[in-house]
């Protein structure tokens, strides 16, 4: 091990190396409910050369790698199951180029979203990104690796849909270009007109490289933005309202959100849509659709729009959302965590009372935020619950519960969203098995000594 | 004290304790320097935590983690949970207890001693405290203000100019005061944040004993450090009196006329202190200050008022300097942060800073003009000039 450490140090600057039990002890664990697992090392590395010869150095040696940004799925998906080198790419944080008339910014694999947040805010102040609820420290890379969302996924996608090119280090050590950037200067696209290879690093959980350069399609940052708030107490009608919102067209995002406390959040169902304009013209426009395309719901009593105050508007309209991340202090134990399904919007209902019915199952308090995805052919929906660390007792239901909530969904026609390593293991049984000996076949031929983040995407021998 | 090993375990390590405000850029000073997450204040409370579960042993390295953090309130101004306001209380909890088992860094241990021994951090003899004086009176009964300088300002070469900046304004304005030269005592701020409490209530017992056998009501602090324990400590341990950081009376002063700032010829910069800003939210007066100056251009940097990056100074770091080396030392940033906004004076309110920031300048050796001085000596020179 000795020889390791001497050898990262020939790579990497040793201020920036570590197998001291603190740091092992820190990026051994995330901060939702899946078990820790400590590395041997962790590095920082500053160049995409750094990057590559730690990869060369792991597969001589057989050595783990797990890249990880800023560790925030919860799901425990850089938690090092085999040990080894974990990466901490947030060195790698810089902008690299903005395309202004494009539309694009390329970025280094450690950058963050709050990072480029405020330079696009500071330079380009007409040009946005979809900026996700997570906290800012979250990184491009690795929110687009998990498929991650943001303010601009009702309208777009996944936040791996708006990726324009990337530059990877596969796990054999070549640095690969994809997209358009791989034939042109220009990062205009991740893949079409050519074949789509990006799609061998989004949703692999850096089972299949290590992205070092990201393109991001970027999006008119309009001059004016607001936010209306629906109320229903019947959770049947909320995939029609969503549905209907969406296709209006004219929404910059919708989520719909379900909690049992304050009190009068129970059995209601809080819809936030958010509408952009560059005039008052345009957002009252966009406002009137909205009234109009709910219109039936308000005369039939089933639900109306909610005043709002410029205080009540503000942490609504936070990006990201500082109010997600105080979830995590509810039951004032410093932990929450959450499957969050892709599923049809029309298994809202059944979602719901799956929750609620959880809850009361394993005596947890939960909160659940959807979102529309791409106009509505599906949604994310949260079963999200919340334990005290120090009661690890709560922990062990919290993650009973969500344990059947994934098989829930599963079930019910939905998809796990960053599914933690046991989430993954039934969504490989139930996977087809072509689609599955595909995957195999895909992860083995890029890896092929297994050193990618070990344990995830992986079948049980 | 203790309380906080009951709440430690909330911090859900989510970040939002790294950023300013907009993000722009790592704003607490021991992540930005090192960059292992252990580093930033969710590092520091999961391994405090771990260590007090008993599930990481303690180390040099781990108190050197918990030792790095400035106390600059960064966290505090920027973690979106109800709990913020407490988190820099967590971790001198936790230094606390480190120094209650004698597992302390040799640099923070060196720190104590010299002020248990000595008076100060600085190991310099308690009798050449009032050295700097130079012949300003001792503070009698019926002063109006008693002139606290602390200990930078009692043995520092920089900060004694500083002090001796503001004894020239304050006798040219005819403000009633005096000073308490070598029976002054450390104020304590420092060992306090450093978890040594029990060293702290003597200091703060015997500084508050000696206010009341002199009857003192009205204290001018030259540190923002002193004005906070001063102001926020030393009036729960039953003795009230007022606290003014020196920046508040050169306000006062320069508003009613009673002092005139005459003219300067510079842009600058002025850089907030943790301990003034963050900590006691006093933002406006210095630079209100600064702008009676007349020829003054005063810029901002982009990080200011609430969202300042610190010198990296605070809690005895100006002394055990673990934030040291290198052009990431937080010093060193925010000398290039000044110098971006074309200044070509930093402006600052407290001698710690004052201190950093010099070593700083001669650290980045750009050849430049580029000064920084204290708001005291810009004032006094106004006058001169």
């Amino acid at each position: 091990m000795a020889d390791i450490y001497e050898a990262l140090t020939r790579i990497v600057d040793k201020d920036y190396i570590s197998n001291s039990k603190e740091e092992l002890y820190f990026y051994g664990r995330d901060p939702g409910l899946m078990p820790p697992h400590e590395p041997d090392y962790v590095v920082m590395p500053a160049r995409v050369e750094e990057v590559q010869e730690i990869i060369k150095l792991a597969n001589k040696e057989k050595i783990p790698i797990v890249p990880k940004g800023a560790g925030l799925s919860l799901t425990g998906l850089v938690i090092p199951q085999k040990g080894g080198i974990v990466l901490d790419m947030k060195r790698m944080g810089s902008i690299v180029e903005v395309n202004e008339k494009a539309s694009y910014v390329i970025v280094e694999g450690g950058t963050t979203h709050g990072t480029l947040k405020s330079y696009l805010q500071k330079h380009y102040p007409h040009l946005r990104h979809s900026i996700p609820d997570s906290p800012p420290i979250a990184t491009v890379a690795a929110n687009a690796v998990i498929h991650g969302q943001g303010r601009l996924t009702q309208q777009h996608g996944f936040n791996s849909d708006m990726v324009c090119g990337l530059e990877v280090v596969l796990p054999t050590g070549e640095i690969c270009k994809i997209g358009s950037c791989a034939i042109s200067p220009y990062w205009f696209s991740k893949g079409p007109p050519m074949p789509d290879l990006s799609s061998l690093f989004f949703g692999w959980f850096g089972t299949t490289g290590i992205i070092t350069k990201i393109g991001l399609k970027l999006y008119p940052c309009k001059k004016l933005r607001d936010v209306m708030l629906f109320l229903t107490d019947r959770a049947e009608l909320v995939p029609d309202i969503i549905r209907k919102l969406g296709r209006t067209e004219m929404m910059e995002d919708v989520v719909v959100s379900a909690q049992p406390v304050p009190l009068r959040f129970k059995g209601n169902f809080y819809i936030l849509t958010f509408i952009t304009g560059d005039t008052e013209e345009e957002i009252d426009f966009k406002k009137k659709m909205a009234w109009d395309t709910l219109w039936e719901y308000f005369e039939s009593k089933d639900g109306g729009f909610v005043s709002l105050s410029p205080e009540m508007k503000a942490p609504m309209m936070s990006m990201p959302s500082k109010e997600t991340t105080r979830f995590a202090d509810v039951s004032k134990g410093g932990g929450f965590e959450y499957s969050g399904p892709i599923a049809p919007i029309d298994k809202y209902p059944v979602f719901v009372k799956k929750l609620e019915d959880l809850a009361e199952k394993y005596k947890l308090f939960y909160a659940s935020s959807g979102r529309l995805i791409d106009g509505g052919h599906c949604m994310m929906f949260s079963f999200s619950y919340t334990f005290n660390r120090a009661e690890p007792e709560t922990m062990v239901r919290a993650k009973k519960a969500l344990d059947e909530a994934a098989e829930f969904v599963l079930e019910n026609g939905g998809v796990m969203w960053k599914p933690n390593i046991d989430e993954q293991k039934l969504t490989m049984e139930k996977m087809d098995p072509n689609t599955l000996n595909l995957m195999m076949r895909v992860k083995r031929l890029l890896d092929p000594n297994g050193i990618m983040n070990p344990g995830n995407w992986e079948v049980s021998k | 004290m203790k309380k906080y090993q009951a709440q430690i375990h909330r911090c859900f390590r989510c970040g939002y304790c790294k950023f300013p405000t907009d993000y722009s850029a790592l704003n607490c000073p021991s992540y930005n320097r090192f960059r292992f997450d252990t580093y930033s204040t969710g590092g520091r409370l999961w391994l405090a935590n771990a260590w007090l579960k008993g599930e990481l042993p303690w180390s040099e390295r781990l108190a050197e983690i918990l030792y790095a953090c400035v106390t600059c309130k960064n966290c505090t101004e920027q973690c979106p949970m109800k709990f913020a306001p407490d988190i820099v209380e967590w971790i001198i909890g936790a230094r606390s207890d480190m120094v209650e088992q004698g597992k302390i860094p040799a640099r923070v241990k060196r720190f104590l001693e010299s002020v248990y021994n000595y008076g100060n951090p600085l190991k310099i003899p308690r009798e050449d405290r009032g050295a700097w004086a130079n012949g300003t009176r001792k503070y009698e009964k019926g002063d109006e203000y008693l002139l606290y300088i602390g200990c930078l300002g009692s043995y520092d070469e920089n900060a004694q100019k500083m002090a001796q900046s503001l004894v020239d304004i304050l006798k040219s304005a005819s403000v009633s005061f005096g000073i308490l030269g070598a029976e002054e005592g450390c104020c304590g701020n420092e060992v306090y944040a450093l978890g040594e409490t029990d060293l702290f209530n003597s200091l703060a017992s015997t500084n508050i004993e000696k206010f009341k056998e002199l009857g003192v009501r009205k204290v001018i602090t030259l540190s923002p450090h002193a004005y906070n324990t001063l102001k926020n400590q030393y009036q729960t341990m039953g003795y009230n009196f007022e606290v003014y950081h020196y920046t508040q009376i050169l306000d006062r002063l320069t508003k009613d006329k009673k002092l005139k700032a005459g003219h300067g010829k510079a842009r600058v910069t002025y850089h907030d202190p943790c301990y003034l800003g963050r900590h006691n939210k006093v933002y406006d007066e210095p630079r209100e200050t600064l702008h009676r100056i007349k020829g003054i251009e005063l810029v901002e940097m982009e990080r200011n008022r609430a969202d300042a990056f610190c010198c990296g100074g605070g809690s005895g770091n100006f002394i055990t300097d673990y934030l040291a080396g290198g052009e990431d030392s937080p010093a060193r940033v925010r000398i290039r942060e000044a110098k971006q906004t074309g200044a070509d004076v930093l402006a600052v309110a407290c001698p710690g800073c004052l201190v950093m920031f010099k070593d700083a300048v001669k650290a980045e050796d750009s050849g430049d003009n580029f000064a920084v001085l204290d708001i005291a000596t810009m004032v006094k020179e106004s006058m001169i000039a």
